[in-house]
Parts: structure tokens; sequence; C-alpha cells
């Protein structure tokens, strides 16, 4: 079976800075995967590499379902079946939080408003603020502003959805209800690559912890791999000072 | 003779009204087609300065810096004098459309593009990770909200036109200025003029006062 995500020798300079060096990863449909590590260790980067958000060097490779992602007439049609939430949510102000939902799959699925509508009500409901779905997202707390990022990534059924630190700008009380729907997704069998600082959401849901440090994978493996037996110094150290506070 | 007989006379204003009024019809339709040409062409080369291939950029660029540099009265002369020679006869009011709106399409296009620049790059980064293609996301997602951001700037910019309008005169436009030193000709008392004056403030004010609404709430709206 191929792989849902490929990447091959992937390297991404950003100047003289060497963001992302040589790196090599394979995910597998169903396969949760967390990338952890300190902050500019090219995390954000390697998954942004994955929608092309960012471009990457000429070697290097990455591919969705066989298909290479580059600069084509395939782009868009990758980038629809890879999901993406945000840091910073990135909702659409001028829309409201239901149509935030429902425009790319009318625009790019050629839905009709109703099904699109529909839709995004049937996933409001799963990410527990079916309530809010005529507000706009200024009057949303953060949490449901991100619980509705995540509904917008879902409306378009992707093969895999990023998640690039979705918990990092949310005020500590929201972190849990984010996580809480991540996990409800992880168990339904979503592909999910998730950049994260949450050590007890990535040993709890992921099947493998990818540590990254300096533009390489350090390391790659089960949670307990990792969290409870880790080979290389780097990953001990970067636990031990987490775990520490 | 007095002050009012001078300036406020009623038999005169009453005699030149049609004249001022056909005057005000012109400089009415010429606003309003500069106004709306330059919207279109502006927002295009807006587009074409930030999106376009290198050598379409340059002279987008080229056409914004160079008609915001050349004074409207010079162009409209040249327009309107000097293109006959080349074989190319417009008229008056092809002439100072043409002038007003290349000038308006400049300005309307640095406009938009602080508008365009000034929409966080999440934004468009949502956009392409849905797999929006480039038009549905400047249609959907990114022209509406500069365009939100570029309202006050652009009723700015309408009453700047409205105002240049005025220059038309000079080729002999039968726009409410040039109607006015006609009238004020014919009768031999300057009423006319002050007629022609009250007339743009009465367009003018209502739209200025809108700029400084509109500016108020959207200061509110960013406190937000």
């Amino acid at each position: 079976m191929t792989p849902v995500i490929s990447i091959n020798h992937l390297s991404k300079r950003f100047g003289t800075f060497l963001a992302l060096d040589n790196i090599d990863l394979n995910i597998e449909t169903g396969e949760v995967v967390c990338v952890i590590g300190p902050s500019g260790s090219g995390k954000s980067t390697l998954i942004r590499c994955i929608n092309l958000l960012e471009t990457f060097e000429h070697p290097g490779a990455v591919a969705v379902d066989g298909t290479p992602v580059k600069k084509d007439k395939n782009l868009t049609r990758i980038r629809e079946n890879v999901g993406m939430v945000f840091q910073s949510f990135n909702l659409f102000p001028h829309l409201t939080v239901c149509q935030n939902i429902s425009l790319a799959p009318m625009r790019v699925r050629k839905k009709t408003k109703n099904e699109a509508t529909e839709h995004a009500l049937s996933l409001l409901k799963q990410v527990g603020i079916e309530s809010q779905a005529d507000k706009y997202p200024d009057q949303l707390s953060g949490g449901q502003q991100q619980r509705v990022a995540i509904a917008r990534a879902l409306a378009m059924e992707p093969k895999v959805l990023l998640f690039d630190e979705p918990t990092s700008s949310l005020d500590p009380e929201m972190v849990g209800e984010v996580l809480d729907v991540m996990r409800q997704l992880a168990k339904s069998g979503v592909t999910m690559v998730v950049v994260t600082h949450e050590m007890g959401f990535a040993r709890e849901v992921a099947d493998r912890v990818a540590f990254m440090d300096k533009g390489k994978i350090v390391e790659i493996g089960t949670p307990s791999d990792i969290f409870d037996n880790a080979q290389e110094q780097r990953t001990r150290n970067f636990l031990s000072a987490i775990l520490a506070h | 003779m007095s002050l009012v007989e001078t300036f406020f006379n009623w038999e005169v204003f009453v005699s030149s009204f049609p004249l001022l009024l056909s005057g005000l019809r012109v400089t009415i339709s010429l606003g309003a087609v500069s106004i709306v040409a330059g919207l279109v062409l502006g927002l295009t080369i807006a587009l074409i300065r930030l999106y376009g291939v290198r050598p379409a950029q340059l002279v987008a660029r080229l056409f914004i810096d160079l008609f915001r540099s050349i004074p409207i009265l010079v162009l409209l002369i040249v327009v309107y004098y000097a293109l006959p020679f080349v074989g190319l006869n417009l008229s008056a009011f092809m002439s100072a459309a043409l002038s007003l709106t290349l000038v308006s399409a400049a300005y309307t296009a640095e406009i938009f593009r602080a508008g365009i620049e000034a929409v966080p790059r999440g934004q468009f980064e949502a956009s392409f990770a849905l797999g929006l293609n480039y038009r549905q996301m400047m249609w959907d997602v990114i022209l509406p909200q500069a365009v939100r951001i570029v309202i006050p700037p652009l009723t700015g910019n309408c009453i700047n036109v409205i105002k240049d309008t005025a220059l038309a005169s000079v080729v002999a436009m039968p726009d409410l200025v040039k109607q006015a030193t006609q009238a004020q000709a014919l009768e031999a008392n300057p009423t006319p003029l002050i007629a022609a004056a009250f007339m743009y403030i009465a367009i003018l004010l209502p739209l200025v006062y809108l700029v400084g609404q509109m500016e108020k709430k959207s200061r509110r709206a960013s406190a937000r």
C-alpha cells in the first residue's frame, strides 16, 4: 500500500538557515503522527511543505497519495485533500461560522448551498458548537474558533489533516476542548499529522511520535519508544526540560 | 449695488438655473463614468502589480507612478490638443473622461494594493489549504476583506475625481464650471458662479461627511 504522505530527502533553507535537513518520513492511512521538538526545529515548516505553503529544495520530494506535490495543475487537487488547522485559526472574519465551513465545499466540490450548509451544521454538532452557526468568528472564544477551523477542514473530507500547533495560541482553559475534538477524530480513524507541544496528547493519541531538532527527525517511534525509552541524548534532554516544569 | 444683488441675485439665479442644471448633469455623468472606469481599471492594475508576471508588474508600476505624477490639467491638454496630431480625435467628453480615468485608476490601484496587502497572510494560506484556486480566493476571501479596508480612501478618491471634473471646462466641456462662467458673462453678474460653488458643496459635503463616519466606524471595529 502506498503511504498517504511520503516525504523523501526534503530540505528547506530560509536564507542561509537550514530549516529542514534531508527529511524522510512516510505516513500511512489512518495513522496519527505527532511531531514534537523545540521551537525553530522545523516542525511547522515540515508540515507546511506537505501542502506547499512552503516551497522546498530540488532533489527533495513530497507526494500525497502518490501524486507529487509541486506547483502544477494538480496542486489545488492535492490541497483539497489535505486539510490544515493553523495555530492562529485563520477563520474568514467576514463570513459566519456556517459560511466559513461551507465555502470551500461549494466552490471546490461544487456542492449546492443546501448540501454544504447541512454538512456544515452536522460538523458543528460533531465539534460541539452547533448553536454558534450564525455568529461571526470574532464573537467566539479561541477554543470555539479553533473547533470551527477543524470543522472547516473536515468539510472537505480530506484524506489527511495537518495540525500546526493547534492549541498554542489558546488560553489554557480552552486547550482541553480542542484536544477532545482531536482525540475523537483520531479514534474515528482520520489520518493526522499534529505538530504540538502537548506531550500528554502525543503520548495518549499518537501511533508514532517524531522528535525533531535542528531540521532533522532525530528519533521516531511509538509514544513509549520516545517518552519512556528514548535512544538519543537530545530527545532525553528535550523531554526532561519539558517535563520538569 | 449691494452685496446681495451682486452675489446672490435671485433673478439672475433663476434665469441661469437651466444652464447650471445642464452643466451639473454633465459634471455628474463625467464624474460617474470616470469613477466607475477608474475603479475597474485600478483594481485590474492593482492585481497585475501584485500578482502578474514580472514584466507586467513593471508596466503596472510605471503606469501608477506616471499617472500619479502628471497634473490632470496637463494630461487633459495633451489628450485633447496633442493626440489629434497622431490622428486620434477624441470628443471633449471622451478626452476628459479618459484623463480623469487614467489618473483615478492610478490612485485606485495604490489604494487597492494597500488594502489587499493589509489582509493577513493567514487568510491566503487558509484559502490555499482548502483548495480554493486563485480566483476563488480573491473573490470570496481576500477582496471582500480588502474592500472594507479601502472604502474610506476610495470615497476620498471619488471626491477628488468629481472636483477634478471642473478642469474639463478647459477643453470646452459644457460642465458646471463652464456653464457657470458662461452664464456669468451673459448676465454680467457673478451669481451663477456662487450658485455653482454651492452645487459642488451640495454634492460633495455628504460624501466628505460619509468618509468621516466610515473612518470612525472602522476605528471602532478595529478596536473591538
